[in-house]
């Protein structure tokens, strides 16, 4: 963004810190919004009926389910891209 | 009420831009949004759990359900959160 032609020089240091301070809040947003998703997701995995505590086993089942999911979004990705390169469907 | 608008200028000096309170308002937001994602969520998922067949009222051993349901809920959460955050950051000293 420069359209601050108008600001001084100091404004325009404090509007470039201001946007890096947004930035930095839209990440923990972002990395939020991907913890309720994985959850939702592993929750429907792993959780059979809420009881008084997190058991081991659950605790274990959803550690497992984010790291593979992970891993699955990473495979499809790259399976993906090289489809696109070769152009096959 | 205040005008549309007013919440970006409480607070400031005059109308010079306080990128102080703009950021306490951004942070105040988006842990308001945040609050109501999970409140959807687990009112989402607690139903679905705990409430088989819906009745004149939630009796007792539903509200119980449902209470515990909110807790682990919460539980999963916060393990989810540690793991994908730990998972983040060995990816990055990969890079």
């Amino acid at each position: 963004m420069d359209n601050y032609n108008n600001l001084s020089a100091s404004e325009k240091a404090q509007a470039a810190e201001l946007q890096r301070m947004i930035a930095v809040e839209q990440q923990k947003a972002q990395f939020q919004a991907q913890v309720h998703n994985f959850t939702d997701i592993c929750w429907d995995k792993c959780m059979d009926r809420p009881s008084s505590k997190l058991d081991y086993r659950t605790e274990t089942c959803l550690v497992s389910c984010v790291e593979r999911f992970i891993d699955t979004t990473l495979t499809i990705t790259n399976r993906f891209s090289q489809m696109v390169q070769k152009g096959a469907h | 009420m205040e005008g549309f608008g007013s919440d970006f200028s409480a607070g400031g000096s005059g109308d010079k831009l306080d990128a102080n309170t703009i950021m306490e308002q951004v942070k105040v937001q988006i842990a308001v949004a945040n609050a109501q994602e999970l409140l959807k969520r687990v009112t989402d998922k607690c139903f679905k759990k705990c409430i088989s067949r819906p009745g004149n009222s939630l009796d007792n051993s539903e509200q119980k359900c449902l209470a515990m349901c909110m807790d682990r809920y919460m539980d999963t959460w916060n393990t989810v959160s540690k793991t994908y955050n730990s998972r983040l950051q060995k990816e990055r000293s990969h890079m």
